[in-house]
């Protein structure tokens, strides 16, 4: 089930969401171990930030909800970091945000001479005061900020979407004029807020928190088959993909690759060779294959 | 698929506390938790934070935690009285490991006898039992269990003046054979038991303690070298232990920076 992104092959379509566990070189080897062909860092910041005070993530059963609140080293203080990822065996995506254009540039430069196999930028964060949100909400803003970080960096760039955007396929060619190589979408939805009734106030420390898992994949998919009509650029479709068959659903929608977040609740640690083995019997008892399937669900409506 | 359900914090009354010493508090609840020695919970005090604590007492109809009093949230704990509202979610964790029949050695540090408290007690009589701390005040629990136990102080104000490695050096080089040891307490104490071990041969489970958020394997805060301390662990045995290349080493700072374990600790007890 190899497959070609942006020049490099692949093992499969499984890709690593970022924020799930990629805080080591160490685990996002294990990741890949255990069946995913690209894994993501943790989005990387400007500066050390802590995050938000716990509760951050809280597991609603269809999903989570989380107010993590981008908390990083700072990008200037992971030497050891990309040290041990110099060497590394497998295909890495870095995940980076900022609060202005400028900031995005910087740690966009930076990274890039780290040389990760793609840059991703989160335009879609909604867990901070100031990062992120409004470049994947606005087009002319999205258009700024992805030109002024593709000027920068040396390797393919991914730009991350926001399902809040009011016309996600807009945002998505907003990108493409810009100059992104990829979109990636999407990123956690909502926000939402779960309250407390017993102490009476919401149980997340920064109150509102983005929604992932099962319960926003028909948000994912919906957003997917917008963005593929609206670009060229390959998708990096995720969002509540749990099965073999949710992956298919979003490929058929017109993803690429398929990322994973959450789910590693809910299957445990090997979910993407789970996943990825699912993808695989289901294309065999149908006789296809996934270039036949992606945007499958375009073409039956004409 | 695991079927999993809403785990959103059960919120209980604290039913009873009790202060252990002047450093440390007991908190009951009146609460049937499924649960397994080793394993923790996340205890959220509305409006202030959540942190994870170990299962200290365990029984069909009740538990509790015991806190030391260290930073701002473990001070605000052990400061609850009866009828606080707290919310839990777990337990998270893996346990320890217990093979009822077998010769086994626990050695507990500090408030690193919280979880080993209710271990023990599922363990034999002739356990041998070895407990440390920095002085007379930090002994926890001193009159609980059945079993013996050997006291140590770093100040000689209880039992033996010395390090719970040399009392258990003493049982091995006396003759006394285990087939497991158990340790909870400084990392840095975990690493010489595991290290003493490792030159006899027994193996050994140590119960590990990293920042957390999410509790279960998601959000990677808690990450140890490949290791996911709130999921593959805390408990880790003397196998994961040997791969474990930040055992007693590194650890991640709240924003994910990587720094030596002093710095960890230091940082954090200020
Ligand atoms: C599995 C497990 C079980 C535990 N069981 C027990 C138990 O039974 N009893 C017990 O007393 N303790 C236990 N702990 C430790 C407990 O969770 C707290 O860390 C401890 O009570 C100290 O918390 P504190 O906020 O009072 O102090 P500190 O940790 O000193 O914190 C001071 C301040 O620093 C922040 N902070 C804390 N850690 C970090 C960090 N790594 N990076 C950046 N900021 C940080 C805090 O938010 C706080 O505002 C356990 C920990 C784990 C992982
Ligand atoms: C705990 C947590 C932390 C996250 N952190 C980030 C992050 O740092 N950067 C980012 O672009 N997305 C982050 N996300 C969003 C995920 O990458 C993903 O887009 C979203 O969760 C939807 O996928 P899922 O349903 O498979 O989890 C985070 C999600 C979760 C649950
Ligand atoms: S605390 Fe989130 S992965 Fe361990």
């Amino acid at each position: 089930m190899t497959i070609e992104f942006l020049g490099k092959p692949l093992k499969n379509p499984i890709v690593l969401a970022s924020g799930i566990l990629g805080n080591s070189r160490d685990i996002l080897e294990r990741v890949y171990m255990n069946g995913c062909a690209l894994v993501t860092m943790k989005s990387i910041g400007p500066e050390p930030r802590d995050g938000h005070k716990n509760p951050t993530v809280i597991d609603l059963g269809h999903g989570m909800i989380n107010a993590v609140g981008l908390p990083s080293p700072g990008y200037l203080n992971m030497e050891n970091e990309w040290l041990a990822l110099e060497n590394r065996s497998f295909p890495l995506i870095a995940s980076i945000y900022g609060g202005s254009v400028h900031e995005y540039q910087m740690v966009a430069e930076y990274v890039s001479s780290k040389q990760p196999d793609f840059i991703e930028i989160n335009i879609s964060c909604p867990n901070s005061e100031k990062h992120g949100m409004i470049f994947g909400v606005n087009p002319v803003s999205t258009h700024e900020v992805v030109s002024a970080v593709k000027k920068v960096v040396q390797v393919p760039l991914i730009a991350k979407l926001t399902p809040q955007a009011p016309d996600i396929g807009e945002i998505a060619r907003a990108c493409e004029d810009a100059g992104a190589d990829a979109i990636c979408a999407i990123n956690t939805a909502g926000p939402g807020m779960v309250i407390d009734i017993e102490s009476r106030q919401p149980v997340l420390a920064f109150k509102k928190g983005g929604l992932s898992g099962p319960m926003i994949k028909p948000i994912a998919v919906r957003c997917v088959f917008d963005i593929f009509q609206a670009v060229k650029l390959p998708i990096i479709g995720l969002g509540g993909i749990t099965t073999g068959k949710d992956a298919i659903e979003i490929i058929m929608a017109g993803a690429r690759l398929v990322g994973i977040g959450s789910a590693v609740r809910y299957r445990g640690l090997d979910v993407f060779q789970k996943v990825a083995d699912e993808i695989h019997q289901w294309l065999v008892e149908h006789n296809t294959c996934l270039d036949d399937i992606r945007g499958a669900a375009h073409r039956s409506i004409g | 698929m695991e079927n999993i359900t809403d785990q959103r914090h059960i919120m209980l009354r604290v039913e009873e506390k009790r202060r252990e010493s002047p450093a440390f508090a007991t908190l009951f609840f009146d609460y049937c938790l499924a649960f397994k020695p080793g394993q923790f919970i996340m205890v959220w005090i509305p409006g202030m934070d959540e942190k994870p604590y170990t299962i200290s007492y365990h029984s069909k109809t009740r538990f509790a935690i015991t806190i030391e009093a260290k930073g701002l949230f473990s001070r605000k704990a052990v400061s609850l009285d009866k009828g606080a509202l707290v919310g839990i979610r777990g337990p998270f964790g893996n346990g320890f490991d217990i093979y009822p029949d077998s010769s086994a050695a626990v050695i507990a540090g500090g408030c690193g006898m919280a979880p080993l408290a209710t271990l023990v007690e599922k363990l034999g009589k002739n356990t041998v039992f070895i407990h440390g701390a920095r002085s007379k005040d930090y002994i926890l629990y001193p009159d609980r269990f059945d079993i013996q136990r050997q006291f140590c102080t770093d100040d000689g104000s209880f039992g033996y003046k010395g390090f719970v490695t040399d009392l258990l050096k003493q049982q091995i080089e006396s003759g006394r054979q285990f087939d497991h040891v158990y340790a909870c307490g400084p990392e840095i104490m975990m690493a010489a038991v595991f290290d003493l071990c490792e030159e006899h041969h027994i193996p050994c489970q140590v119960s590990l303690e990293r920042y957390m958020r999410c509790g279960f394997g998601v959000c990677g805060a808690c990450v140890c070298g490949s290791q996911i301390v709130c999921k593959d662990g805390p408990v880790f045995n003397s196998t994961a232990l040997r791969d474990m290349v930040d055992f007693n080493k590194k650890a991640l700072l709240k924003s994910g920076k990587e720094v030596d374990l002093s710095l960890y600790f230091s940082w954090r007890c200020q």
